[in-house]
């Protein structure tokens, strides 16, 4: 009897009904943005359940209160405060309480701290913290190209957690065997959108600096740019990676007549681009410093620190939380920026207090932001 | 070819579905019928429509001119004739002068008394064509989902709606059709040349410059039967080649029309099913 003919029938019938019973399928209403001119297809449709849940996911909390910028100085009432010593006493202990709510609601004060002697360096989630302030005032003050007047707080990327629910790493797994290689292809990538185009371009990316734009002008590869499929898969695994991270597509950014042609592309990939930039900084020069600081269970398989995406602020949102701006109620904690010193932390050794020496302190008041004030053509143009 | 004097014969009255007699004659190789005359009108009026949306500019470099639908804010409402009216009455145009011809087609059928099936394999294309400017269009609540009218704008259009999903070709349905446009080229080129392998059978095997005897399907069936061991006959390879290339319009107009109205995601997310199946996750 032919056997065979059941059991493939039963397998395939498995599979369709997996296929439509799990893939989740969307219905109609879909609500669609055009992007481009009329008849080009730069649409981005988004499903309107799934919208409404974005949109209750990612809300800006409001502020613990209103703090009183004026009084004594934090960095002269109390021991140890090594960026934020211009706060106020009242803003100081505002941004404290709220970054507890950001960061460790559950814990609380002892998350970072030690109960008995607040300012001791004794866990080392108080000197990754005072790191990650000194990044959160850079990218206010420095980076308004991408994020605008809006800027970024903890809670941008924190939301209630230790540790964003979003981050990468040095991404191997699974390891082909000896001698073999895979180029980082073939597997359903964690960060290349679940494609099995190159699986670790991050690193490439948003750690290296590798050149993304690939796109050739001449028919063969004979002009200025030689890039060939193998680089073009890596640069489609990043764009992967940053669509997912985002909830957009490909045309957000670009008209794929001529992916290249700035002047064919809508204005976001303009933002975008200072993105890419700006996450490498932060890789760099803030989350590959500290790895002496991060303990074994917060780095990646292959040993280094947890890096920065675009998926960590922007957590499925084109717009981090709809566009709100937190930053109003932190503009001398986040929005200004205080000492930059770095101390050594390859010679970090966890209890001991470790001194970013003397820099010099940024003037306290409002007006020296640059996130605020600081609103180019572009970001304006996001809208 | 040539109408032969004896094929006149099969040139009978009747079996109209519109019209009676009215219609019901030929102008030179062509049958009219009714549908004929609709084909015609809206065949006229559609291309004179396009003509006029070439001329509102900005170009007459045929690569270029495109009839663009309505913006989206116009949702299934009519638009302004320069923006997006003209896409409208076109697409009721190109529509008409399509379902004429497959109609036209019937009635040459009945005249004949020979089976539907070169007005149902059209009636196929028209539907693909319908999905992309009228059932995902209305699926999705505006016109704009259609495609232009242009010879560059229509591939750029594929272009970015296949970007809109990140990967197209991780689409399921997309891989169907694709899979179906490939093997209708392979089984029509199996079957030409098989046929023209055994019409034209070269010089005889007993050598001398004397051309050998045409070969009957039972050649043909062997030199099939002989290299994978199976023939499937000679009228069997019409039906395959027919299946084949229905189902490759079919999945087409599928992918597509589940690309927005069903998925709206990038398409790579929407094979997590087989990533998540309890086997292995």
């Amino acid at each position: 009897m032919r056997l065979w003919i059941p059991f493939a029938v039963s397998a395939g019938s498995l599979l369709v009904i997996a296929s439509f019973v799990g893939a989740g399928w969307d219905a109609p209403p879909v609500e669609t943005t055009q992007i481009g001119y009329r008849g080009t297809g730069m649409y981005l449709e988004q499903d309107v359940e799934k919208l409404e849940a974005l949109k209750a996911s990612n809300v800006a909390p409001v502020a613990p209160w209103e703090a009183d910028p004026e009084g004594d100085r934090a960095g002269d009432l109390y021991e140890n405060v090594q960026v934020l010593g211009d706060l106020s006493d009242d803003q100081f202990n505002q941004f404290m309480a709220a970054i507890t709510e950001w960061i460790a609601p559950e814990q609380g004060c002892e998350y970072c701290h030690d109960l008995e002697n607040l300012a001791a360096d004794t866990n080392y989630r108080k000197v990754v913290a005072r790191r990650m302030i000194q990044m959160n005032q850079a990218i206010n003050v420095d980076w308004g190209d991408h994020v605008g007047t809006t800027g970024v707080t903890c809670y941008t990327c924190h939301r209630g957690q230790h540790i964003p629910v979003n981050y990468w790493y040095d991404d191997q797994e699974p390891k082909p065997a000896s001698n073999m290689s895979r180029a980082g292809q073939n597997v359903a990538g964690k960060f290349s959108g679940n494609t099995s185009l190159p699986q670790n371009a991050l690193m490439d990316y948003l750690m290296g600096n590798e050149t993304i734009r690939v796109h050739g002008l001449t028919p063969l590869p004979t002009g200025s740019t030689t890039a060939g499929i193998k680089e073009t898969e890596r640069t489609w695994s990043l764009m992967m990676y940053m669509s997912e991270s985002l909830g957009v597509n490909c045309v957000t950014c670009h008209n794929s007549r001529a992916f290249n042609d700035w002047d064919q592309s809508p204005p976001q990939r303009v933002t975008a681009w200072h993105g890419i930039q700006l996450t490498r900084a932060l890789n760099t020069d803030y989350m590959t410093g500290l790895a002496p600081v991060f303990p074994e269970e917060r780095k990646g398989p292959e040993g280094d620190v947890f890096k920065v995406g675009c998926a960590t602020c922007h957590n499925g949102v084109q717009k981090p939380l709809y566009g709100a701006s937190m930053l109003q109620d932190y503009v001398n904690a986040l929005d200004t920026k205080g000492p930059t010193d770095v101390p050594d932390y390859s010679t970090y050794v966890p209890s001991e207090t470790e001194v970013m020496g003397t820099g010099t302190p940024a003037p306290a008041t409002p007006s020296s932001s640059s996130a605020l004030p600081s609103t180019t053509s572009v970001a304006a143009a996001e809208d | 070819m040539a109408l032969l004097s004896f094929e006149r014969k099969y040139r009978v009255r009747g079996g109209t579905l519109i019209g009676g007699d009215l219609f019901d004659f030929w102008i030179g190789p062509f049958y009219v019928g009714f549908f004929g005359v609709t084909t015609a009108f809206f065949a006229a009026l559609g291309t004179a429509l396009i003509i006029y949306g070439a001329a509102l500019g900005p170009t007459w470099n045929i690569w270029q001119i495109s009839i663009a639908p309505p913006d989206l804010s116009y949702g299934l409402a009519l638009a302004p004739l320069k923006e997006g009216g003209l896409w409208q009455i076109i697409t009721v145009c190109a529509l008409g002068a399509f379902c004429s011809w497959a109609l036209r087609e019937v009635e040459i059928c009945r005249k004949l008394g020979i089976g539907y099936h070169v007005p149902f394999a059209f009636s196929v294309a028209i539907f693909a064509y319908a999905t992309l400017v009228v059932i995902r269009p209305l699926l999705l609540g505006a016109w704009g989902h259609g495609f232009p009218y242009g010879i560059f704008s229509h591939l750029d259009w594929v272009s970015n709606v296949g970007y809109q999903y990140l990967h197209f070709h991780y689409n399921p349905a997309h891989m169907i059709a694709v899979s179906f446009f490939f093997t209708t080229c392979l089984a029509l080129a199996l079957h030409g040349g098989l046929i023209l392998s055994a019409a034209n059978p070269g010089e005889s095997l007993e050598g001398g410059g004397k051309q050998a005897e045409v070969k009957t399907p039972e050649y043909e069936d062997t030199f099939f039967r002989d290299i994978i061991g199976y023939s499937i006959g000679t009228l069997g390879i019409h039906r395959l080649g027919l299946i084949l290339a229905l189902n490759a319009g079919f999945w087409s107009a599928v992918c597509i029309v589940i690309s927005g109205p069903f998925w709206n995601q990038g398409w790579p997310q929407w094979w997590n099913w087989w990533l998540n199946l309890p086997i292995w996750s």
